[in-house]
């Protein structure tokens, strides 16, 4: 079973191929289609503007290779590297993204319903409810802290895509799902034990559905 | 609920953790990756490495330093000290870090926290801002190289200024009360925290838990950072925690 990790210049790869190694998980991670396609599953990670993102994965003619790939293989968004999946982001100006989960990325608007100014980003460890807690992303797992780092969050156009969310003056959309595409809006790879088992759950599935026979046997 | 969060601060020079020596259970009190698994353990949310190397190889040593630290840490951490270019920057983000503290530097050059945010996000970039009561002119005045220095700026100011640049988070200390163990300095940490949007991580002055309780609630500190409490086992993460919990104050 192997992962890749779609780098594309956004952010740090360190930490999660640290988190990775941690799972005893083999990995790749690279820019190049023909390498990322060995992969029984992918993660995209990404720290960064939303515009500048999706420039790059044009660039290397990832964003069509990541659509494809996710029609048949799981595919794992990561901070920014979630809100891509969606249709677009209003951070900047307009910005189209991967369209794989229907909804629009928007930033917090620091003052609440009643009026009171709060912080962004949102920063820090929140607490997730489970709302769809049958995903095979929280088999196994109770709700717990997460740690988030982030000032635009998804809009969700279908509800039955949010799996999990946080509070921050609001519901925010922590663990969203449709077919093969996964998104966490937390850092899994910095959010302590609970994070791991995140983690290491999106590993299982990715194994499970790999076509690889080979793969069912060493591992799953 | 957003958590409130403790952040334990480790001294390091030349790669190895000073003032750790009451930590007798571990083999090697100064070994930084030692000690970061042992407040992992003990429920900090986050950690803050602090380089007081006076050398430049003592620098270099703080790179190897964050990649062992990255590659077994599963909690955010911080690096700051010594930090003076995007070169720096860039060295230390790339190695594992997830945030950049600057502080004499970013007074010296406010450019580089527009620099660093721009480059890597405002979430990279933490400016720490070391402040003391000035009596003459009723102000909190910025000082810089460890304290030793005094500069004409006004915290409150510098602070807005510093976020318009674009610092994702300020890391507040008070001179006045930095090793007192009197509690945080809960007016300056509440003013600077009332006149920016972005979190702020109280310092000095923590002596027990119930500062802590004090820093969050009247000083509306989004977290709260200690060295020696944590080091000399005068209290624990975990009993700080259990305490604001009890208390009713979100923590992990």
């Amino acid at each position: 079973m192997m992962i890749g990790v779609v780098d594309y210049g956004m952010g740090n790869l360190y930490s999660l191929s640290q988190a990775l190694r941690r799972l005893d998980q083999t990995y790749i991670i690279s820019d190049q289609a023909e390498d990322l396609d060995r992969a029984d599953g992918l993660i995209l990670p990404g720290v960064g503007a939303f515009k500048d993102a999706m420039r790059l994965l044009h660039e290397k003619h990832l964003s069509t290779y990541l659509r494809t790939f996710a029609e048949t293989r799981p595919l794992l968004g990561i901070c920014l590297g979630m809100q891509l999946l969606f249709d677009e982001s209003e951070e900047g100006t307009l910005t189209k993204g991967l369209g794989l989960i229907p909804g629009r990325v928007v930033r917090f608007s620091g003052v609440s319903e009643k009026g009171r100014r709060y912080k962004v980003p949102h920063m820090g460890w929140n607490t997730l409810t489970f709302i769809n807690p049958n995903s095979p992303l929280l088999s196994g797992v109770k709700p717990d802290f997460a740690y988030f780092v982030h000032s635009y969050f998804a809009e969700l156009k279908n509800r039955g895509t949010l799996v999990a969310a946080a509070d921050y003056y609001g519901e925010v959309p922590a663990v969203v799902s449709r077919g093969n595409v996964y998104g966490m809006q937390f850092h899994p790879e910095k959010s302590g034990a609970f994070g791991q088992a995140l983690l290491r759950n999106y590993l299982q599935l990715a194994c499970r559905r790999s076509e690889s026979s080979a793969c069912r046997k060493e591992k799953c | 609920m957003l958590a409130k969060r403790i952040i334990p601060c480790l001294d390091v020079k030349d790669g190895r953790v000073v003032k750790g020596k009451q930590f007798v259970q571990l083999r090697d009190a100064g070994d930084p990756v030692a000690l970061a698994m042992f407040y992992n353990h003990e429920g900090a949310d986050e950690l803050v490495f602090l380089d007081i190397s006076a050398s430049s190889e003592g620098r270099n040593t703080m790179v190897e330093m964050v990649k062992q630290v990255a590659a077994n840490l599963n909690i955010p951490f911080t690096v700051g000290g010594g930090i003076h270019s995007l070169e720096n920057i860039k060295k230390l983000l790339r190695a594992g870090a997830d945030k950049v503290s600057l502080n004499s530097s970013a007074v010296a050059n406010p450019d580089l926290i527009r620099e660093g945010a721009d480059f890597f996000g405002n979430q990279c970039i933490v400016c720490a801002i070391d402040a003391r009561w000035h009596q003459e002119s009723g102000t909190y005045k910025v000082y810089t190289h460890g304290g030793r220095r005094a500069t004409d700026l006004d915290a409150i100011a510098w602070a807005k200024k510093v976020v318009r640049l674009g610092a994702g988070e300020i890391l507040l200390t008070s001179m006045d009360q930095d090793g007192e163990k009197n509690g945080f300095e809960l007016n300056l940490t509440r003013a600077i925290s009332d006149a920016v949007d972005v979190p702020v991580i109280a310092s000095g002055g923590a002596g027990k838990a119930s500062d802590f309780l004090d820093v969050f609630e009247k000083g509306k500190a989004d977290a709260a950072l200690a060295a020696s409490i944590f080091h000399y086992k005068e209290t624990s993460v975990a009993s700080v925690k259990a305490f604001l919990k009890e208390k009713g104050v979100a923590v992990r």
